[in-house]
Formats: C-alpha cells, structure tokens, sequence
C-alpha cells in the first residue's frame, strides 16, 4: 500500500510556512532558465503560477482549451475575495481566518495548508493592487469591504460583483507580459488528453490542437494542473459550459490520488431552473446576502404573488433558525435550509421550488440613509424608493441586471426567485503540503486540488486559495522537486513513453469517433447529471448511492456503445472534445458515489439522510471519519481507499453552530 | 414556460479558414421564450446530430455574460437586437414567432473564421502582451491600502477594466477598428497612479500591435461603444489618444 505523506513542515502551527520558506531548497537562476514547466489551464491559479514562475526565469509553457487565457471561468466570479487584513478594526487576525475557514469547512481540512493560505491572504490583495486591479473603494481612497457567510468579520475585497474578473484580468496581463517577453510561450485552444510519466515522474503532456485536430507532445520537468472543478458532472451547474474534470480525471488514472470526490458545494442563491432546455445555471452573489432577506410563505402551498403577503405571514427561516448569522449561514447550510422549506411545501414560483430573496427592506434601509446624508427631513416613500434602488444598483447593478436578462422580471421590484445549484467542489487530487500529487512532479492547484476547503468552502476563499496557490506558494515548493531536477536535461518527446501515450490517446479518440451510436453526448450527460442530483447532491443515503453505482456502470456501457459524434476527428469538432469530458465524468461520478457511499456521517456539503441530528443538522463522526479520503485507480470501477488521518493540534474540534 | 416560437435561421456555414463559406437556411420550431439564444442553437445542433449533419460550430462558454467567448453577429448586430448584453444572455422572448434570423460570425480581416461562427481572436492577446499591465513581479508589492486612490478614478478604472474582451466593437465598426478594446485597457491603467510610470511606453506599444493586427482606424461613428455589452465608453478613446499624443510629443 502506498503511504501517503502530507509532508507537513514540523513546529508550531503559525512558525511552519516561514520555517518552510527559509530553509525548502533553491534553484540558482541560472540553472531556472533550463527548467521546464508545463502548466494547464489559465485561470486564477494557472495564470498566477505561469506569470509568477516565469518570473522567477523558469521556461514556462501554459495550456488552454479557451481561445484566450482571458476567458478561464474565474472570470465569472462574482462577490470577492478574503484576506485577514484586518482594514475595518473589527477583530480580524491571521488566526481568524484559518480558525473560520476549518470551522467553515466542518473541521474536515488541512490544519496546516489553511493556516498558510491565511498568513499569504494579505499579500494577495496588494499584489492586485500592483497590478492595477480596481477594487471597490471608499471616498477617502482606501478599499472597501463586505461580509460574507460563515464569518462576522468584514473582510471581503470587491469590485463590484465582478471582482473574479477583475483578477483573472490582473493575473492574464501578468502572464502576457511574460508572454510578451517570451517567458511563456501561449497553447490555446489546446486541451491536455494526458499526462506523461517515465519512470514514475512527470514529464509532460498530450495535447489536442482543438482547431486542427493534431495531437501533440510537451515535455516539462514538471506539470501543474489548474485545471478547476467538476461540478459540470451534474450536467447543470454555475460552471461553464467547458469545464471540466478531464485532465485531473487523466492524472488520476495515472497514478494522482483523488480525494474526497463527494465534497460537492451546492449553493443557496441561484436563479432556479426554468425548463428542459437549460444549458446552465447562473449564480445570485452570496454578497446579496449582505442586504437581502430570504423567506417563503409561512402558509403552505401559498399562491399569493410575494407583494401581496403581509410581513406576518412571511417566515424568514434563516434568521429564525441560526439567529447568530442570520442570512449569513454558510452555503451549505443555507442550502439545506431551502430544500427543506421547499421539500415541506413551502417553496414558490411556478416550480415550487425556489425561495425568495427579498431587497424591499434593503431599499427603504439605504433610502433612509440617502435622505439623512442629503438633509432631507420628511422623504416621500417614492424620494426613498429612488434613493434606495440607487444605492442597491451600484453595490449589486451587474447581478440585477442579470436576473432580469434571464427571468424577465425585475429584482428591484419583486423579491427574486432562487434556489440551491452546483457550484463548487472541494474535492479534487490529493496534493500534499507542497501543492504535489501522489505522481512526482505533478501538482494540482487552486479548484483542481483538495487541500483548503474541507467539506465546505467559504464564500470569497476561492478566488483567496486559487491566487495563494499560484503567486505565493508554488514558486516556493515547487523549489523542493526542481532543485533535485537540474542535472536532468529537457528530454526528447520522441522517446516510447510519449510516443505510446499519444497513441493511446488516438486510440481512445478514434474508438469514440467510431461508436456511430444514435444519441448525441448532451443525452448521456444530462441523465448522468440527473442520477448525481437526485443521489449524490444536496442529500445521499446508502440505498440511493448504491442504486446510483449501478445505474451509472450501466450508463457507461450504453455511452461507448451508443455516443454519436458528428463531423471529423481533425478538424474543429466541440462534440468530440465533449464526448471525451462526458466519458470521464462517467467515471468520475462512480467514484463520488462511492466516497459518498463510504462516508457514514454527514459533514459540510455531504449530507447523508441516515446521520442527522433532530433538528437536521449534519451529524459527523470525528471518531471514525476525521481524514481525507485519498482513492487510488486500479481498474475500471475499482478504487482503493487510502485515508489520511486529520489531526487538530490548534483548534478543538466542535459541533459546528450557528445559531 | 411561456409561448413557443417558430424560427427560420439563416447562418454561416464555414468549414474552415480556407474554404468559402456560405448562408444555409434552417427551421427550428417549438423555442420557449425563457431559452437563451445559445440554448436555441443547441436545440438545432442536437437535431442536426441526430440527422447526420455537422452542428454549428460556435464560440461560448460562461454563459452568464463575462467570459466574452460568445461572438454572433445577429440580424447585422453584434450580439443581437438588445443593448448591454452578450449573445448568451439575449433570450429568445426578444424574438417574434415566424421571424427570420441571420446569424454571421465576426467580421473582420485581424479575426479569421476558424470555422462557422468561431473565429480567432488571438490578435487581442497579443496587443495586451504588448503593453496591457504593470510591471510588477509577485512579490514586488507594498500594502494595499498604501496607495489612496480617488474613488471616481478608481470606479472609472473599473469601468474601462469591465471589458470582457469579446470583439464585439470590432464588429461592430465599419473600419473593423480596434480602437475601444485598446482604449479600455490603456484608459484603465492610465486613471490608476500604478499604471502612471509606463503610461507613455504602453499607449505607444499597444496601439503599434493594434496596427500590425490589421485592425482598422477609428470610423468615430460610435457604433462600438453602442454596441458593447458591457457599456465601454467611447471616452476611452480620446483618452487613449490624448495618452498616445503625449507619449509620441514627449520621445526622446
């Protein structure tokens, strides 16, 4: 059995990462400019780690199947980013932030990776700063900050509600200035079909040329996954249509562990389904929690139109039941919150199943206090309307305007419609404490990786962990693998290692395209997505899971017997490259069942009906289940469980509450 | 779900760089007025699979708006009939049962059709490694709130930075010209104190790389600012010029 070895510097807790950073071993920057590394994928960690590292002078080589690094789906996060600054005097702390982030994530994280991604968090926002990017500020010129759930401390940096895109835009000119210089040298529209290891390492890739259809070879002395989440396994999510768990998916079957699969963020605030049609799902920012109130009818089956409900016949649940935090509960279980209303019959709209999100309130609040601001003594309600919706409009404008576009109703005017989504996952390939995977040499950053998030992430911490990952903890650990790397001379891709693993993924490309099925790849994703949402979303059990094994094996089946991929193998074909996701999704969606399956508590975002507390509640077991599910592939539908035990030496280990 | 409608597309079938393209005409019926214009297309592709043909080939990814993947020119505007929005976010209830819609890929010498309605866009990569950033390595920073910045610089920096980047002023003009893109990127660094010490150096780069694209010059008819989904301004431009002037009057 393989031990897995988290590498976890010794010392006290907050001495560790700078112990780590004095003393990990240096590569000379000349001996960096023979270096090579492949990096995948180009979004907040990728484009990060790429800009940093060629910084440092190593020879950096980035991947994406985007037509621009530009467009990498961090662009589409909406609400902010953390870090422990501490700006607003209101009692933040490097150890309030770890201490939140392993509460957040139901003591089912790393102490150690947390701890770090605290103490790096503050550097973060002045290297975006640096770089240009416009964060929200206040009229005396210093930043701005907002409240996110699962903390009491305002330290959210913003911009607008786009501030995903605002530092995928700084990351991207970072890395085209090293592109510019001819540090990086650019792969777009390419997507990685494989890792390659020669005995036992990394050393590069596969590539797929999505325009011309030619397959490549890349060797890099190291190869850095950033390659997101898999939430698309669900068929609808809030990720983008592309994204996908493929190049993780291939390293896996290569020897790169995948952890804790079942760790699914579902959450709260997204506009809900509309038909069958629906290709996606789009996120409501958990900053609207800041202001809005959510509530459904206190009578069941209620039918009356939301404006026609007096206030003392609305429950608002999430204040009633965690009085604590209020609407400000962490995703998971604000999430649950509205599944039970909804399950109950209390749910809205035409669906039933969608709660409201009320800004009325917020409006009159913020109108009152424009009227203060003005001197204005005896406001008209209509003066604070206007005054209010103002207000609302430059905090939220982006989001309203997008709940318009594609509801055709009007946010300002009635309470919005939401309901729980797919949207993050906290799972991913185990890394150790220096960001590498069981396979040497390969590392997984950012979404793509397992370490930070436990069983739940806090809002805001996923743009904070991607961009800790690649500017300020990769360029330091990965010192650890290339320092021992520099007699090894950049390695010809002619060799049998590479010219067989580009023949296996020809093999499997043309098998695909030789199936001539009579269904399209959307078909078989969308049952996938539905047995995954039904069985392994936002509640499991053991009779649910092990049907769901079955039916998904035998969904896999009917998938390589009956796929039908049009057009040709070398030419620009996106339902080949889907087809390709869609088979490892296939197999990846086994694989969380069966975590999901072996996991007999509730924690976080995995919620097992069997183990409840009475009031509903994820019920954990820290006895049996307090490590990182770590699965090794052997063969189709064969996972060996390796576990690494998680110990808390910092922080005593609770009943998560909020009430 | 509300009504349903009966369309007739008309859209640009390409097979590649090389090859001529040509209008193909097709029928979809029963859209609801909730799809998005993409997911209209997707029904239409899932048909032409299952009938043998090959699916239209197009750009797309976030789908809520911010990637700036998505590139249809619609009824001979970018993005279509609605103001402020990108392809993915026109829903077909901004459509009329039995219309007749075209549908063309971006036009413009600097961005070749790759195929159907996807072209390359990679000329806007290139003209933002030519100058579109601050030189500042990881690392090389000091406290954030170090540096007070002007809230009305900062909320116009952030306005020109909300460029997603998708070409559609490109498209949008006659001259093909690249001007608001460039701008957008210029204007936002040049509000900033950060972006001050290589002000000069950037306007003069970026708009050398905008001009080796092929892109054409300002047509100053505005149709890109009225065309851009995110609402870029056309002041972006006389600021980039003014910023391009004062750094050609001042070489040395």
């Amino acid at each position: 059995m393989t031990k897995i070895d988290a590498k976890i510097p010794d010392g006290n807790l907050a001495e560790k990462w700078t112990k780590f950073k004095s003393s990990v071993p240096l590569v000379n920057p000349s001996n960096k400019r023979s270096l090579e590394i492949i990096v995948v994928g180009s979004g907040l960690a990728g484009a990060s780690a790429a800009a940093s590292l060629a910084e440092l002078g190593y020879k950096v080589k980035v991947f994406c199947f985007q037509d621009s690094p530009r467009r990498a789906h961090s662009i589409a996060a909406q609400g902010g980013i953390n870090a422990a600054k501490n700006y607003q005097n209101d009692g933040d702390s490097v150890y309030r932030l770890f201490y939140d982030t392993i509460k957040g994530g139901d003591y089912r994280a790393r102490e150690a990776n947390v701890h770090r991604l605290a103490e790096v968090s503050g550097s973060i926002i002045d290297q975006c700063v640096a770089q240009g990017v416009p964060f929200a500020r206040e009229y005396g010129g210093l930043l701005s900050n907002r409240s996110f759930g699962g903390t009491q401390v305002q330290r959210t940096f913003y911009a607008a509600g786009q501030t995903g895109q605002q530092l995928l835009l700084g990351a991207y000119s970072a890395l085209q200035r090293q592109v510019g210089m001819g540090n990086v040298e650019l792969f777009t529209r390419h997507e990685m079909l494989d890792v390659v290891t020669i005995d036992g390492k990394a050393r590069g890739i596969i590539a797929r040329d999505s325009v011309s259809g030619a397959l490549e070879r890349h060797f890099g002395h190291a190869v850095l996954l950033c390659t997101g989440g898999y939430g698309n396994v669900f068929y609808l999510s809030t990720n983008a249509m592309g994204s996908n768990v493929t190049a993780a998916w291939k390293a896996h079957k290569k020897g790169a562990f995948f952890a804790n699969p079942c760790y699914t963020q579902i959450h709260p605030t997204c506009i809900p389904v509309s038909g069958d049609h629906q290709s996606k799902l789009t996120l409501m920012s958990e900053s609207l929690r800041n202001d809005g109130r959510i509530w459904v009818p206190k009578k069941e089956n209620d039918t009356r139109k939301a404006n026609e409900i007096p206030e003392d016949e609305r429950d608002y649940y999430l204040e009633r039941r965690y009085p604590a935090f209020g609407n400000l509960v962490p995703r998971d279980i604000a999430s649950r919150a509205a599944k039970e209303r909804c399950d109950a019959g209390f749910g809205v709209g035409s669906s039933k199943m969608a709660v409201y999100l009320d800004y009325a309130a917020a409006i009159i609040r913020y109108g009152k206090g424009e009227a203060n601001k003005h001197n204005m003594h005896s406001p008209t309600d209509e003066e604070i309307q206007s005054m209010g919706k103002a207000v609302v409009k430059e905090k939220y404008g982006n989001l309203f305007d997008m709940y318009k576009q594609i509801t055709g109703e009007d946010p300002y005017e009635v309470p919005m419609r939401i309901y729980p989504a797919v949207h993050y996952t906290m799972g991913g390939l185990w890394v150790d404490y220096n960001l590498m995977t069981t396979v040497p040499g390969l590392y997984a950053l950012g979404e793509a990786n397992f370490s930070d998030h436990g069983a739940n992430r806090l809002g805001a911490s996923a743009l904070m962990q991607g961009l800790a990952d690649g500017y300020f903890v990769i360029p330091y650990t990965i010192g650890a693998y290339l320092a021992a790397e520099i007699r090894t001379p950049s390695m010809s891709t002619d060799s049998e290692d590479f010219v067989n693993a580009e023949k296996a993924v020809r093999d499997r490309l043309e098998t695909l395209m030789n199936i001539k099925g009579s269904k399209p790849v959307d078909y078989f994703h969308k049952r996938l997505g539905k047995i995954m949402w039904d069985e392994c979303g936002m509640a499991r059990s053991e009779k649910g899971l092990k049907a769901s094994i079955k039916e998904i094996q035998a969904l896999q089946k009917e998938f390589w017997s009956d796929v039908k991929i049009p057009g040709e193998i070398n030419n620009l074909n996106p339902e080949l490259e889907k087809a390709g996701r869609v088979a490892d999704f296939l197999e990846l969606g086994e694989l969380m069942c069966i975590d999901a399956l072996d996991r007999n508590e509730s924690c976080g975002g995995h919620f097992r009906t069997e183990f409840q507390t009475e009031d509903g509640e994820a019920l954990r077991d820290d006895d049996k289940y307090a490590y990182v599910a770590a699965w090794e592939y052997e063969k189709q539908s064969i996972f060996k469980l390796h576990k690494e035990e998680l110990k808390y030496e910092n922080i005593k280990i609770a009943q998560r509450s909020y009430k | 779900m509300e009504g349903n409608l009966n369309l007739t597309l008309k859209i640009w079938r390409q097979k590649n760089t090389q090859t001529a393209g040509k209008f193909e005409t097709y029928q979809v019926s029963g859209i609801s007025t909730d799809m998005s214009f993409l997911e209209m297309i997707d029904v239409l592709n899932n048909r032409l699979i299952e009938e043998g043909d090959d699916p239209v080939a197009f750009d797309h990814d976030c789908r809520e708006g911010i990637c700036g993947m998505c590139s249809m020119y619609i009824n001979g505007r970018p993005h279509g009939p609605n103001r402020g929005v990108t392809t993915c976010q026109l829903h077909m209830r901004s459509f009329k049962d039995g219309e007749t819609i075209t549908v063309e890929p971006w036009r413009a010498s600097a961005f070749p059709v790759i195929k159907d309605l996807v072209v390359n866009r990679s000329a806007f990569d290139r003209i933002i490694a030519a100058g579109g950033f601050i030189s500042v390595n990881t690392g090389n920073a000091q406290d954030a709130n170090s540096l007070p910045i002007n809230k009305d610089n900062a909320d116009d920096a952030f306005a020109a930075a909300a460029c997603i980047g998708c070409g559609a002023c490109v498209a949008a003009c006659k001259n093909a010209s690249a001007m608001l893109f460039t701008s957008a990127k210029i204007s936002q660094l040049a509000l900033l104190p950060q972006g001050q010490i290589e002000a000069a150096t950037r306007a003069q780069a970026m708009v050398a790389q905008m001009d080796e694209e092929g892109f054409g010059a300002c047509s100053n008819t505005g149709a890109c600012e009225a065309e851009c989904p995110k609402g870029i301004s056309i002041e972006n431009i006389a600021r980039m010029n003014r910023e391009y002037f004062s750094a050609t009057f001042s070489s040395k």
